[in-house]
């Protein structure tokens, strides 16, 4: 009968895979399984029980998105530890609720609903693309729950119940294209993924180009994961532009640099400025092939503030020397620390109240003094250009010299009336 | 007509009882669970239809995950048209279009979202299968096919952003029908429409396989070109048990939207489309209990196991699939039979023929 041995252990397997997922579950430090245990008004007072309070983590783990998204929890880990070893937030302890988004807009819908209503965290920090933000901001309305979401975007969006820790267009975009139309030249060219953040982007420069004199000489956008560039490096050749503004994503630097340097051009000949390529992307790109090339970004590893100097060093102690800080770990952590201040400041965890007390709050940041906008949400931030180092390092050329005002919807720039919302 | 069997008896009890827990589960649940399970029942419309192609009738499609989105698209476009209150979607003004488009326009009615929903992809299945199946074009052939066909549809879907909503999707929701979207008296009631909706649909689905037209299907199944001998078409029958399937998973993509509030390219890739295969297969290919089960396990394991093991979920998912392959090769449903032939093996008593009808 070895046969029944056989499906016994097919059997013993299966269950054992379900009460292991089942024991998880219950192991977690975090879950708290039953309301009825605490009655006391526990939707409200947003997750914070006996000398814990705890906070949800929601970035993709698995999925194409991991690989950069795991090093945002990485710091938000860290801020959480450095505020625990401090004494936490209210003398409680912050407890942090790990889920995993998959890269799924769905599952990160999926997963905000589940922290804020299973897990009753007091605040959610999570989120890298703009879908994801995009699927999970409903949610947060819904359910009145509170998001900090730590990476730059396209900007066009306010939501109350989201705090964006990362830049807006004008934060990033809008003065970079300026610094560019002055010190490399009028004609652009435009490259980008072909999804919601390119196509954004490049209408709000198509529109800044038209009213500060430069000049459009060519847009493409390429599928996310594309490789091949030679015949677009060619299209670029013709098209002889000054700057080469890129907002490709992911994979595909990796193929336009190097197929870029194999065409013999290097960033002597040709000024690009890309604002998706931060360290961690350097150290995937390669330096030899991304040396002298721009970024726009409000932090840099490099970025010379005694608060980025302990930042830097805690980072690399935790997770290992040849870690690397870029602007969207920097914005996590930043968003923790916001947070808890706030929190201290309004003396709850309460939604509404944490909102109201996060209003003008400032904070010491890595990346220099940062100032919540009550009206926006935002941040106000420095706007720094760099030139990637034969280190993988950058080089700061420029920056604003002061945090600059928060405008997602672009409202203090006359060319940008098209391309805000009718409403 | 039927005998009552005892068997016969067990299984109407078993239909009855689970009945009566996916009814009553509002009592019991929270309403994030609520909302799961009804995810989850919305998944297992899919995979009844996927069953009566694939389980029935022996078409492997690896693109109903296209079918799945495509009704899904169309109540997103009404839902988000109700949101905005008929004016162009938010997504339309950042990607630089100022006037509704006019395909969108009769998205405004809840009605003829719904008709679309499961008119648009029966009509799509009804197309390709008219191509293909017509053309003798099956088994892998076909299987690529379809694969083809929802790298179509995703690359149209995130390029044309303007009209889509890109990658992102739709989302954002306020109402359907007036009334609010996320309150938790609405998400009962649509949980009840979808338990509804899925009981009908399993009831309709039982109704095929049992007709003559059913028969024909398992015969085209395990002998196309006998069947085709005998003097019947196996196209036609291919190409109509297609397109219902197509509009089943309509159905279930339009209850899948007004359930997430979500819905993007990817929910209609290669990969979710892999998937609704692999509940039918995990289940038990061949009974539509055991697809309809397998949807429901396979989404709740992920559900549960991702929440447990943020890191390492996916082996977890890997580790159970390999599990149920090796040592259920005929899926959870077939477990039953599996250990009732053991058992006869044991003791070996006279048993008459099993299915006269055959």
């Amino acid at each position: 009968m070895k046969k029944r041995m056989f499906y016994q252990c097919g059997l013993l397997l299966v269950a054992l895979t379900i009460v292991l997922a089942g024991c998880g579950g219950n192991n977690k430090p975090a879950s708290t399984n039953s309301e009825t245990d605490k009655p006391t008004n526990a939707a409200n007072t947003g997750g914070s029980a006996e000398g814990e309070i705890k906070v949800g983590i929601l970035h993709s783990q698995s999925g194409t998105m991991a690989i950069s998204e795991v090093s945002v929890i990485d710091a938000e880990m860290m801020a959480i530890d450095e505020i625990n070893a401090a004494g936490g937030v209210l003398g409680k302890k912050i407890v942090p609720v790990l889920e995993d988004g998959a890269s799924d807009w769905p599952t990160f819908a999926e997963k905000a609903r589940k922290l804020i209503s299973e897990d009753k965290v007091a605040t959610v920090f999570g989120g890298w693309t703009s879908a994801s933000r995009k699927a999970m901001k409903p949610v947060f309305e819904e359910l009145n729950g509170l998001l900090w979401y730590p990476v730059q975007y396209e900007g066009l969006e306010s939501s109350p119940n989201i705090f964006y820790t990362g830049a807006t267009t004008n934060q990033q975009i809008v003065p970079s294209v300026s610094w560019l139309l002055e010190n490399r030249g009028k004609k652009f060219y435009l490259l980008g993924s072909d999804y919601v953040f390119p196509r954004t982007a490049n209408l709000v420069i198509k529109e800044q180009l038209k009213a500060e004199g430069g000049e459009l000489v060519g847009e493409e956008y390429t599928p996310l994961g594309h490789t091949d560039y030679s015949t677009l490096i060619s299209k670029i050749k013709a098209a002889k532009p000054d700057v080469v503004y890129n907002t490709l994503n992911g994979d595909s630097n990796v193929a336009f640099f190097k197929q870029l340097k194999d065409a013999g051009i290097t960033a002597k000949d040709l000024t690009t400025l890309s604002v998706s390529v931060a360290e961690e992307e350097i150290r995937g790109i390669g330096v030899d092939v991304l040396e002298g090339h721009l970024a726009a970004w409000n932090y840099y590893q490099t970025t010379d503030t005694p608060a980025n100097k302990t930042f830097v060093e805690n980072y690399k102690k935790k997770y290992g020397d040849e870690r690397v800080t870029a602007d969207p770990i920097e914005a996590g952590y930043t968003a923790v620390y916001l947070w808890a201040a706030a929190v201290e400041k309004a003396g709850s965890t309460e939604v509404d109240k944490v909102k109201e007390a996060a209003k003008e709050l400032e904070w010491d940041a890595p990346e220099g003094k940062v100032k919540i906008d009550g009206a926006t949400q935002h941040i106000y931030k420095t706007v720094r250009i760099g030139e990637v180092q034969a280190n993988g390092q950058f080089k700061e050329l420029w920056n604003s010299g002061e945090a600059v005002k928060p405008d997602p919807y672009l409202k203090g720039y006359e060319w940008a009336a098209s391309i805000q919302p009718t409403e | 007509m039927q005998k009552f069997t005892p068997q016969r008896i067990w299984i109407l009890i078993g239909y009855a009882a689970t009945a009566a827990a996916l009814f009553s589960a509002p009592l019991f649940v929270s309403d994030f669970r609520l909302n799961l399970l009804a995810k989850f029942l919305a998944f297992a419309i899919v995979a009844l239809g996927l069953d009566l192609i694939w389980g029935y009738t022996g078409i492997l499609s690896l693109g109903h995950g296209i079918f799945f989105g495509l009704g899904a698209y169309a109540m997103a476009m009404y839902l988000k048209l109700e949101a905005s209150g008929g004016k162009p979607p938010d997504f339309m003004g950042w990607s630089g279009l100022k006037e509704l488009p006019l395909f969108w326009q009769p998205f405004q009615s809840f009605w003829f979202a719904v008709a679309m929903g499961i008119a648009i992809p029966a009509l799509l299945a009804l197309i390709l299968g008219y191509v293909t199946f017509r053309n003798r074009i099956r088994g892998v052939y076909f299987t690529i096919l379809t694969q083809a066909l929802v790298i179509i549809t995703t690359t149209l879907l995130i390029g044309q952003q303007a009209f889509t909503g890109g990658t992102n999707g739709l989302t954002g929701y306020s109402t359907v029908l007036g009334f609010s979207i996320g309150s938790p008296e609405t998400k009962r009631v649509l949980y009840y429409i979808t338990v509804v909706a899925l009981i009908g649909i399993f009831v309709f689905c039982r109704y095929i396989i049992g007709s003559r037209f059913g028969k024909v299907l398992r015969a085209i199944r395990d002998g196309e070109n006998r069947v085709r001998f005998i003097g019947y078409n196996p196209a036609i029958y291919q190409m109509v048990v297609f397109t219902i399937s197509a509009a089943i998973a309509g159905i279930a993509g339009m209850l899948f939207v007004l359930h997430v509030g979500i819905i993007s390219p990817s929910m209609l890739g290669i990969v979710p489309s892999i998937e609704m295969v692999l509940w039918v297969a995990i289940g038990g290919r061949g009974t539509l209990v055991g697809a309809a089960l397998g949807a429901i396990l396979m989404n709740w394991a992920k559900s549960e196991f991702s929440t447990a093991y943020p890191q390492g979920w996916l082996f977890f998912m890997g580790l159970l699939f390999v599990v149920v392959v090796v040592f259920m090769p005929k899926g959870v449903a077939g477990l039953v039979s599996q250990i009732k032939f053991r058992k006869k093996r044991r003791e070996p008593k006279h048993e008459g023929v099993r299915n006269p009808a055959v």
